[in-house]
């Protein structure tokens, strides 16, 4: 019987030649990742191992990132913990806030991840890797810690949904669409336990940051894992980043798949996930009057490059509504520097926006941007659960970067296709005239 | 092993910032975890928990984030089993791996009241309604698992698998 791709990755990491949905293997893990809310946990449960010892310090990842700057004494210790673990057992992928990111932004931007992997991060959004055509899931700290010190980690093989992805999509759609586009059909366990596998000729329109934020998202449907196809980009991509070797696999032409959809990218709107689940999903057609207090750009979802620029395209020469609290957070420190030196920062600031360092802090409610009683944000994150950014009677509307830009400049949310880009253009033009003038 | 209480209802998609919200994971202590759990679904639950309850909710139990924090907030607040018709698999793996017993059974997720008294025999998956006088049959753990939540949870078993 055939395999989907991610059958044939966990069957290579199992040493079997064949696997099948509902099996439980054991599988050789080529990274672990711990955060500095899961890994203290994980790290207290390896104290209670027989093996003292992580498997391969190079195969560890530790990057404090949710509440980091850190936010109080007690998140302090947490990072202290961890930052004493990793020079204790010499992990060589250690990240301090001066070199970090969040970090499903900052592993594949760091190389730590390439096509073929298999990656247990104790993080739900592990699963962004798939982008890059590596098996990669979310696990809990007790399966981090077993993970960190044995080197391999028990799967149940997941049986898969196929999604065909077809044509191109309008200018002011992005990958955060399709997977809101996605949750809002199947629900937030259509997916359960199985894999999303992304196939289709409308791939080759999607950037790698696309990518990413689709396999982000795999878990918001109860995905294990989401995975990608490794395309020219994808290649070009790892072959910039990384020094690893990379290992190319196939779906059977005869794989069985539970589900197979088809979806027609040129015929989705910018989408909302209303509260308070992310498959709540509207067109922006259909969302009407909401007035909003707060936008948030960024996380491991949508602040990495593109979203950035995404965001300023709608923010450049505008003002963002009176009243408007608006925060920008690039995920990495690699990501914030180029988006200075792009001037993207400073489009941000003219408007009227606070850019934060990386961190996890707002998309959790843990710090940076927590919402009080009745208030409503646009977030760029990935999750709209009840209290999720702060007050239980706070809301939280997921959308791209170009909605929640366009939203931060209206005070409802909004298409940036409602805005006049002739206008912010020529202006545009008439500044850098005055630039060259001056 | 048994389980024998008083049941919590919750309805479908539980996740797990509602379970523990983001802000108290500043903690990883047990004890502190257990005095918020609930609290951005049931403001009375710790009030109102006692030890061997068990918590029956519906479909997608435990999504969300990884936070292991939550099925360990859940067992020390008393909490001696979870059934649901599902759960998310993150949560699902952490309760196996943390022995927090938790059991798929959509009939009895679906029937059983709150304030109900429920028995639940662990080696059958039976689960007993003795409030309503109702039974159903769990789903059984396979073979690997129950040899983990014999081993009370997954760091005792690789222990004793290598020694």
């Amino acid at each position: 019987m055939g395999m989907t791709m991610t059958q044939k990755i966990l069957a290579a990491h199992a040493g079997l030649n064949q696997v099948t949905a509902g099996q439980l293997i054991e599988a050789e893990l080529d990274l672990v990742l711990g955060n500095d809310v899961t890994a203290p946990v994980a790290i207290h449960e390896m104290e209670k191992m027989t093996v003292k010892k992580v498997f391969d310090k190079d195969k560890i990842a530790l990057v404090p990132d949710h509440f980091t700057p850190n936010k109080d004494i007690k998140s302090a210790e947490h990072c202290k913990c961890v930052r004493e673990f990793a020079r204790e057992q010499e992990i060589s992928n250690y990240f301090e806030i001066g070199e970090m990111g969040i970090e499903h932004a900052l592993l594949p931007e760091k190389g730590l991840v390439v096509a073929g992997d298999v990656v247990i991060g104790a993080d739900s959004h592990t699963c962004t890797y798939g982008a890059l055509g590596a098996f990669s899931t979310g696990v809990g700290s007790t399966d981090m810690a077993a993970g960190m010190a044995t080197g391999k980690a028990w799967f149940k093989v997941p049986s898969a949904l196929k999604f065909v992805l077809k044509g191109k999509p309008a200018p002011w759609v992005s990958g955060k669409d399709v997977i809101l586009h996605i949750i809002g059909k199947i629900g937030v366990d259509g997916a359960l336990y199985k894999s999303m596998e992304f196939t289709g000729d409308g791939i080759q329109n999607l950037t790698m940051d696309d990518r990413f934020t689709i396999a982000n998202m795999a878990i918001e449907a109860g995905a294990k894992n989401g995975i990608f196809p490794v395309d020219e980009l994808a290649i070009q991509y790892m072959k910039e980043h990384s020094m690893k070797p990379y290992h190319i696999y196939e779906a059977d032409d005869d794989a069985v798949y539970d589900e197979v959809y088809e979806i027609d990218l040129s015929a989705l709107r910018p989408t909302v996930a209303f509260p308070h689940l992310p498959e709540n999903t509207r067109t922006i057609d259909e969302v009407g009057e909401i007035k909003i207090d707060q936008v948030v750009i960024g996380s491991c979802t949508n602040g990495r490059l593109n979203d950035l620029r995404m965001a300023a395209k709608v923010l450049e020469g505008r003002k963002v509504a009176k009243g408007m609290r608006v925060i920008v957070f690039p995920a990495t420190q690699k990501i914030y520097l180029q988006a200075m030196e792009e001037g993207l920062l400073a489009t941000f600031i003219k408007a009227g926006a606070v850019v934060s360092t990386p961190t996890c802090g707002p998309c959790l409610g843990g710090h940076m941007g927590i919402l009080a009683a009745g208030e409503r944000a646009v977030a760029t994150t990935n999750r709209n659960f009840v209290g999720r950014m702060g007050h239980v009677e706070s809301e939280v509307y997921l959308a791209s970067p170009a909605v929640a830009a366009a939203s931060a400049v209206t005070g409802r949310i909004s298409s940036p296709e409602e805005l006049d880009f002739s206008a912010a253009l020529s202006s545009q033009s008439e500044s850098l005239k005055a630039e060259r003038e001056e | 092993m048994k389980a024998n209480g008083t049941v919590h209802r919750y309805g479908d998609n539980v996740d797990t910032d509602v379970i523990i919200p983001a802000r108290y994971l500043n903690s990883s202590d047990p004890k502190e975890l257990a005095a918020k759990c609930m609290i951005d679904i049931d403001k009375e639950f710790v009030g109102r928990v006692k030890q061997g309850d068990i918590i029956v909710a519906g479909k997608n139990f435990g999504c969300g984030s990884s936070r292991e924090h939550a099925p360990i907030a859940i067992k020390a607040a008393g909490i001696s089993c979870v059934i649901a018709e599902t759960f998310a698999r993150i949560f699902y793996r952490n309760s196996i791996n943390i022995g927090l017993p938790i059991i798929e059974c959509p009939e009895a997720a679906r029937e059983i009241e709150a304030g109900d008294q429920v028995e639940i025999d662990f080696d059958s998956g039976i689960i007993y309604d003795t409030t309503k006088g109702t039974q159903y049959q769990g789903q059984a753990f396979p073979e690997f698992m129950q040899k983990i939540i014999k081993a009370e949870g997954l760091i005792n078993y690789i222990n004793s698998s290598r020694n």
